[in-house]
């Protein structure tokens, strides 16, 4: 019988281990599905790899997918640092797009790069932030809460682009055959190429610089920190929790927005529903990840970004259905955050005392706290509430 | 050989060589932990020492690393909280775990299945055994007046129960409506109900005015006489001499030694405790004479956003140099005290003053630059006052880095204090940038108090200063706030401990339901006085009552 407990800490090399570990085991989940499907599963994986990391034009790619994540995660990283649970990514770089496309759509065709290149981006950065606002103010003000609400938010966004493209913005040139869409953003609105890659790249790597400044060494960064720690320590020092949480929201809406824009102006130039490519979810297990983590959140969105890129070329190059490159993704993710779990706990094997009825090893994780690990692997489901609540409570008396 | 046998037919339970760690914290190692039918056991220790580890195995929550437990003569493992209720162990808990919204009836019923209550009926004698299972076990009915009636019965069977161990409460009463003492009733009657023979009660009188503590005392001498085996958690070790039979002693995870409590006394107990002599005594250095008044508070009251009243009409007022305290049961009002002062939370009326100044509405920033300093620790030690995930440094800034000038923090002066801090208070930590929440209990404390105490205040708020802190510990913070009081710092102490607050303090002021009791010169007053004001009699009243009976 095994039993769960917690780990003392865990070394960096303990992590790189387990990490590379679930990784593996990712991998090999994945090729074990291919094969069922009929698949060559070492070819399927190196094209995975390959279409990745392998060439320059993967490459190119991986990063142009990178970009809007890594953007997003900085964004979404201020927010969970004070526990605002902000899961409207996908609203926010939509609305962050449209006010982008909003201003391309009213300026003239005429108007120099250079003015309106910032003025897109700041009006991408005024629509992600207006959209968090919302939900934002409905937090602080009456205690709605945040998860529901900025994930409806999501939805009116998505219907409002829908509109657009389809009614409102649609480009009735007669040279269209009446195909709905959106006018494309002017020529000398389009971010320029370097080496082949937008220089939208420089937004967040600017951004990771300033965002951990901003956490770790300023006075705003602090009391985001504190906010999220403790709400009743954050008012004990006087500081104003509301406009500190208001601040946050806005800030981590407007750089969603800023990703939506970059992402318009650099890649898609144009406002589709499809704007996103689900950046504002994945950036939601990026950010946790790289543990809210500027720098990590850099690299943890390129490796996510080169599996969305080798999955791609995987299904074209052997064939493979969409549907399973994206459950090969999945998996890889899944057990890639599966091994946080052997971080935190190892398992240990006691000895069979007496009989051994029932081996439930299903762990009940009753808190957050990574202490309560020690109940015993082995819980019934007849265990009333009491029990479990007794169990939280003891927590504390463990040390 | 034959006394041993003797020795386990008589024993309720039976703990051998149980070890546990946690990581590298070894919390239990070979403990042997005997409890006889029919005895009141104290399990004393210190924070930390393993009290509530080595309970848990016992009931269940835990498993052992090794080690047996032996209960009634039989050996059994425990793999889930349900094995050790039906070998008859019931905990009481420190904190209730009851629903609110139910009745004490509907909170002792909840999870019981049918052979439980069969069981529970067989043992309660007073109730018509026969109609009770009939409405109990009629499952297809869905009636809403049998249901009630099933209720009726199960409440008088409860009233059974009370009865037999003269506890008193009513079974059809909401939980929200219950004092905090009968609240413990209806979590004792609880375990009963689940036919508990060997009750753990964890620190039980830490909620109770000392009225309600001889009561409690009673129902469990009661128990004991029926007999039920009784494990009494406690630090206090007043309650221990009046209470048990026996002790058994914990320090850092070892069972050092187990005495029979008649031939010992409280020196011996805490020698043992803490593995060396020390005293006990409280100083109470004389108050500054002078008796400048520092904090005034006028008329204050405080509804909270739910608009029940915490604080009416509070008048009083401190002086520099002298400690005082303020006494009450849970909730009556001291937190709102702390937070209103601090400037934290608003008041519905009335003033506050600090040197004749009105600080009433003015932000905590503020109220802090005038010399008002609050340290405040809560049940969980962390929620108020310290950031659990930062090290010593950054919860050092957290009173200092809007004085700063810039956008940016500098941290180079705390870091400095915080070293300081260290050596003055004895605080143990690998390093400043360690979060605190990784410290034990007293070394938090003593950085959130060593904070305050460094912003030099005029007025000091210490609320439950030495909650959870092992003697020791204790001791260190009361010399500290000893110290504050000779350097003519005003303190306001808000305690649990009744014995501490009239040894520590100058004044004590009672506090009931947010009403001020009145304000008692320690010198003349005593724990029976205090607590009949913590239950909601009048200072005025009970000196009227005393001129009465003299006067008759």
């Amino acid at each position: 019988m095994f039993r769960i407990t917690k780990r003392d800490k865990s070394s960096i090399s303990d992590s790189l281990i387990f990490r590379s570990f679930g990784f593996a085991v990712g991998i090999i989940l994945s090729m074990l599905l291919i094969l069922l499907l009929g698949y060559n599963p070492i070819a399927s994986i190196a094209a995975l790899f390959d279409g990745a990391f392998g060439s320059l034009g993967g490459l190119r790619n991986t990063i142009k997918f990178a970009i809007p994540l890594a953007t997003t995660a900085l964004g979404l990283s201020i927010a969970f640092r004070m526990k605002f649970w902000n899961i409207g990514g996908e609203g926010q770089l939509l609305m962050g797009g449209t006010a982008a496309m909003f201003v391309s759509l009213i300026a003239g065709p005429n108007i120099p790069g250079w003015i309106l290149i910032p003025s897109m981006l700041i009006a991408g950065i005024i629509g992600g932030a207006f959209w968090a606002l919302i939900p934002g103010i409905f937090r602080i003000q009456l205690r709605t809460n945040e998860t529901l609400f900025t994930l409806m938010m999501n939805y009116v966004a998505l219907y409002l682009v829908k509109y657009l493209y389809h009614d409102l913005w649609r480009d009735r040139d007669p040279a269209k055959f009446n195909f709905p869409g959106i006018k494309m953003i002017q020529q000398q609105a389009v971010l320029p190429n370097v080496f082949g890659i937008s220089v939208g790249i420089i937004v967040p790597l600017i951004l990771a610089f300033l965002v951990y400044i901003l956490i770790k060494r300023t006075k705003p960064g602090y009391e985001i920190r504190v906010v999220g720690e403790s709400e009743p320590t954050a008012n004990y020092a006087g500081m104003n929790v509301k406009r500190i949480m208001l601040g946050g929201v806005l800030l981590s809406g407007g750089i969603i927005g800023l990703a939506g824009a970059v992402k318009l102006a650099g890649e898609t130039m144009t406002l589709t529903d499809n704007l996103t490519g689900g950046a504002g979810f994945t950036a939601i297990v990026i950010a946790w990840l790289a543990n809210l983590s500027a720098p990590f959140i850099l690299v943890v969105s390129f490796l996510v970004a080169g599996l969305e890129q080798g999955a791609q070329t995987m299904q074209l190059r052997l064939g493979v259905p969409a549907a399973v490159a994206d459950i090969v993704k999945g998996l890889i993710l899944m057990s890639f955050l599966g091994s946080e779990f052997f971080l935190r706990y190892r398992l240990v094997m006691t000895s069979v005392i007496g009989k051994n009825k029932r081996l439930h090893s299903q762990m009940k994780n009753h808190c957050d706290d990574p202490n309560v690990s020690d109940v015993s692997a082995t819980r019934s489901a007849e265990s009333d509430l009491t029990d479990d609540c007794a169990v939280r409570d003891e927590k504390a008396e463990v040390r | 050989m034959t006394r041993s046998n003797e020795q386990t037919e008589t024993l309720a339970f039976s703990m051998r060589g149980i070890s546990k760690t946690f990581g590298s914290v070894c919390a239990n190692e070979m403990i042997d932990f005997d409890v006889r039918q029919g005895e009141i056991h104290a399990l004393l220790g210190e924070n930390g020492s393993g009290k509530s580890t080595l309970m848990n195995i016992l009931s269940g929550i835990y498993r052992a690393d090794c080690g047996t437990i032996e209960v009634f003569g039989k050996q059994r493992v425990f793999h889930f909280p349900g094995d050790a209720i039906r070998c008859g162990i019931g905990m009481v808990y420190q904190h209730f775990k009851l629903a609110d919204s139910l009745t004490a009836t509907e909170n002792i019923m909840a999870g019981l299945s049918e052979a439980q209550v069969r069981r529970a009926i067989k043992s309660g004698n007073d109730v018509n055994e026969h109609d009770v299972i009939s409405s109990l076990t009629d499952r297809d009915d869905s009636s809403i007046r049998r249901r009630r009636d099933r209720n009726n019965r199960m409440s008088d069977l409860i009233r059974g129960y009370s009865e037999r161990f003269h506890i008193d409460f009513d079974p059809d009463k909401p939980a929200s409506q219950l004092s905090v003492s009968e609240k413990q009733s209806v979590e004792i009657i609880k375990v009963l109900i689940r036919g508990a023979r060997i009750l753990v009660l964890d620190e039980p009188t830490a909620v109770l005015t000392p009225q309600e503590t001889k009561r409690l005392f009673g129902v469990l001498r009661k128990m004991r006489d029926d007999g039920c085996s009784i494990v009494f958690i406690s630090h206090k070790l007043g309650e221990i001499m009046e209470l048990c039979d026996r002790v058994t002693v914990l320090r850092k995870g070892r069972s050092v030694d187990t005495l029979v409590v008649s031939e010992v006394d409280t020196y011996d107990l805490v020698e043992k405790m803490v593995g060396f002599k020390i005293d006990l005594q409280i100083e109470r250095p004389e108050p500054d004479p002078e008796r400048l008044e520092c904090l005034r508070v006028e008329g204050l009251s405080y509804r909270d956003e739910k608009g029940v009243t915490k604080l009416s009409d509070l008048s009083f007022s401190t002086c520099y140099g002298e400690i005082l305290g303020v006494a009450g049961l849970a909730g009556g009002g001291q937190k709102e005290l702390c937070e209103v002062i601090a400037g934290i939370i608003r008041p519905t009326s009335g003033d506050i003053l600090v040197d004749g100044e009105i600080i009433t509405g003015l932000s905590p920033r503020k109220i802090s630059a005038k010399g008002v300093s609050m340290c405040f620790v809560p049940e969980d030690r962390l929620g108020m006052g310290l950031v659990a995930s930062m090290g010593m440094v950054e919860n050092i800034l957290l009173k200092e880095y809007s004085f700063q000038k810039g956008i940016f923090v500098h941290s180079e002066k705390a870091r400095e204090k915080s070293s300081q801090i260290i050596e003055e208070l004895d605080i143990v930590t690998p390093s400043v940038t360690h979060p605190v929440r990784l410290l034990s209990g007293g070394n938090i404390q003593k950085v959130i108090l060593g904070r305050e105490i460094h912003l030099k205040p005029k007025l000091m708020i210490a609320a439950y200063a030495v909650r959870g802190l092992d003697i020791q510990s204790s001791h260190t913070i009361y010399r500290l706030l000893n110290e504050q009081k000779e350097k003519k710092v005003s303190v306001l102490y808000i305690g649990e401990d009744l014995d501490v607050l009239l040894a520590l303090c100058d004044r004590v002021m009672v506090l009931c339901q947010g009403v001020n009791m009145g304000i008692v010169d320690t010198k003349n007053t005593n724990k029976i006085e205090v607590g009949q004001m913590m239950s909601g009699t009048k200072l005025e009243v009970l000196k009227r009552g005393v001129d009465y009976v003299s006067n008759n």
